[in-house]
């Protein structure tokens, strides 16, 4: 067994363990964000990742030291799996000076470009050129980095999906496109934006490496990433990651979802909760689960209260930051 | 000091930085073994190779995009987008993700890009392959824009661009790729946002862009035989605009005319006039005089083109209604 576990590309069970941390704290990050902006607390509006924790955390903890990922409008997971601290975070999404973008971003604008975070982008589709044009560089000096594009279905439809899909292959760069396909574009359903069923098509007409996987299952999610990482950094050209994922609440926090057969997300709660596939995985008895799910609620608290007692930025720091 | 061409001494700012440093690459559509649309790279890859001299697909999206990437990683690219007009199906990665990555991140991030890129009427193009859209891009904040009218100024400029750490949008016009001036012998940095005084006057100042500047010069010649005075003034960069030698002119002469190829209406001159009025209000003899294209898409038959565009009499016309001699 334990040969197994130490395969090159698994996971070992002290390590799904921190896995399985790591995808609690992003869902008890996210009710708590959901919970502070129902209070009035958090401006603008806020897309939260539940449901889908374990493609960041699959993939995020597939990554090296100096691969780089752009995000999405539903950034909040990347963030957090890539590395950024939680105070960090929620004290962006309280618009302080202490965020990660320092108050100049916000939720759908998260920044952290030492850990790798090229920004998540609020222009649906908006970072994948940009993702073939850093691993365009990484490429050109002969460097062993991969840059990670994460965007959802709604995205494929998208020009710059075609147009960075097109050129990356083209140019064999290192790259994952990585698709979390939650069968969403904000309230219109797949059959309504897309006409083909499997998205990996669309990759495979730019003669692309494509992988489908089943996006609730963590491990698979790290194990596939693994070997495209693999790929991709041997000089064999981008891949396609797709995978098939869930959101289990509305677009943005506040959707009364009237769009969704009604009790389809809690149906997906209760069958497809990647959460608690890998706890039954691994089975972690109820107070061991206890036990990290106390660690963590004391981390997203602290974030809060962090973020809370963090520095409001100047008026007039709305100025700077236009030129470097 | 040798003479070059407009088209030259673009590829010799290109090429010359090239040689001295890796970061330094060019994309663009056809750019390689065509040499681009206007025989600007012509040579090139066989010097730098296709690596470094890039073709990409029709997608000025991705080619955008990609520089931009790139240049978040501490390249300097610089993109070409073969027509102006195609900056359009660029705009978005140029003004959404250029213009703000810098700000959006609070500072992380730099993106050192230029966007090459052409336009202007006088050879029956039509519509889509000759428009001046420079007011579009000095509207976004985090932009640069640049629009050289000599070849000692493009290449001076475009070395600076270059090594701007700010994406800048780099305009040049199709017309004057085949004009000659003296260059110095090494490049010299012309640094963004200090204009140029091509000619100096006494009694009306025209501020010009592009094409407009040699439209300019020519009536100034014409306006001198009238025993009119002209001061020519070339922002050359449109953001950050040299507001110090354009107020600083318009104060000495009391006249002034905005003249660009763009439609007058809400083009770039309409910003120049208005920091004008703000600044030289105490001093201005006369209204300030606009000199553009009329408000229509470019008309195809040469005879409708002429008649959209301005040309040197129209910027006359404007110099003798400062001075009502119209």
């Amino acid at each position: 067994m334990a040969k197994v576990e130490e395969k090159k590309g698994s996971l070992r069970k002290d390590e799904l363990k921190d896995v399985l941390r790591e995808m609690l704290l992003i869902r008890r990050f996210e009710e708590k964000v959901e919970e502070r902006f129902r209070a009035g607390e958090l401006p603008g509006f806020l897309h939260v990742t539940i449901g889908q924790e374990a493609c960041a955390v699959g993939v995020c903890r597939a990554l090296e030291d100096g691969d780089v990922i752009a995000s999405t409008h539903r950034a909040h997971g990347h963030t957090l799996a890539k590395g950024t601290h939680p105070n960090e975070l929620m004290a962006e999404l309280y618009g302080k000076t202490e965020g990660c973008s320092h108050g100049y971003g916000g939720s759908m604008h998260l920044y952290d470009v030492q850990r790798g975070n090229l920004g998540a982008n609020a222009v649906v589709g908006g970072g994948l050129p940009q993702i073939t044009g850093a691993a365009l560089s990484f490429q050109m000096r002969s460097e062993p980095r991969v840059a990670v594009a994460f965007f959802g279905d709604g995205a494929t439809n998208v020009g710059t999906f075609h147009e960075a899909l097109n050129l990356a292959q083209l140019w064999k760069v290192p790259a994952l496109f990585v698709l979390e396909d939650n069968k969403w574009a904000e309230s219109t359903p797949e059959s309504q934006h897309s006409p083909i069923r499997d998205l990996s098509e669309r990759a495979k007409a730019f003669g692309m490496k494509a992988v489908k996987v089943d996006g609730q299952d963590v491990e698979a999610v790290y194990k596939a990433t693994r070997a495209a990482l693999d790929h991709a950094r041997s000089g064999k050209g981008p891949v396609f990651l797709h995978l098939d994922t869930e959101r289990f609440s509305g677009h943005y926090i506040g959707d009364p979802q009237v769009y969704r057969p009604k009790d389809e997300a809690k149906k997906l709660r209760e069958t497809r909760d990647p959460i608690t596939i890998l706890r039954e995985r691994i089975a972690l008895s109820d107070d061991e689960l206890q036990e990290l799910d106390d660690e963590v609620t004391e981390i997203v608290e602290a974030s809060v209260d962090f973020a809370k007692s963090g520095t409001d930025p100047a008026p007039e720091d709305a100025l700077k930051n236009v030129y470097a | 000091m040798p003479e070059l061409s407009y088209r030259e001494a673009v590829r010799d700012a290109l090429s010359t930085a090239m040689r001295q440093d890796d970061d330094v690459f060019i994309m663009g559509e056809d750019i390689a073994e065509m040499g681009g649309s206007m025989g600007v790279t012509h040579g090139m890859v066989e010097e730098f190779g296709p690596e470094r001299v890039r073709n990409t697909p029709i997608s000025e999206m991705a080619l955008a995009g990609a520089a931009i990437g790139a240049a978040m990683q501490g390249m300097r690219p610089v993109a070409e987008i073969m027509y102006e007009d195609f900056m359009t199906l660029a705009a978005e990665q140029v003004v959404n993700q250029a213009a703000k990555h810098r700000y959006m991140s609070g500072g992380q991030l730099t993106v050192p890009v230029v966007f090459r890129t052409q336009g202007g009427a006088g050879w029956s193009p039509g519509a889509q392959h000759a428009q001046q859209l420079e007011a579009w891009f000095v509207h976004v904040p985090g932009l640069k824009v640049v629009f050289a009218s000599t070849p000692e100024d493009v290449r001076g400029l475009l070395w600076s661009s270059i090594y701007d750490d700010n994406p800048v949008v780099f305009f040049e016009h199709r017309t004057l790729y085949g004009i000659k001036g003296s260059v110095p012998e090494e490049i010299e940095p012309i640094p963004l946002g200090k204009a140029r005084v091509h000619r100096e006057g006494e009694d009306v100042t025209v501020i010009a862009t592009g094409r407009l500047v040699h439209e300019a010069l020519k009536a100034a010649e014409e306006a001198e035989g009238e025993g009119v005075s002209v001061e020519v003034v070339d922002p050359r960069t449109l953001q950050p605009l040299d507001e110090e030698t354009l107020v600083a002119s318009v104060r000495k002469t009391n006249r002034a005319v905005v003249a660009h190829e763009a439609v007058t209406r809400m083009g770039f001159g309409a910003e120049v006039a208005s920091v004008l009025q703000y600044q030289a209000f105490d001093w201005l003899d006369a209204p300030i005089e606009r000199v553009g294209a009329r408000f229509t898409p470019l008309p195809f038959a040469p005879v409708m083109e002429q008649f959209v565009v301005p040309h040197a009499d129209d910027v006359l016309q404007a110099v003798y209604r400062t001075v009502n001699k119209a």
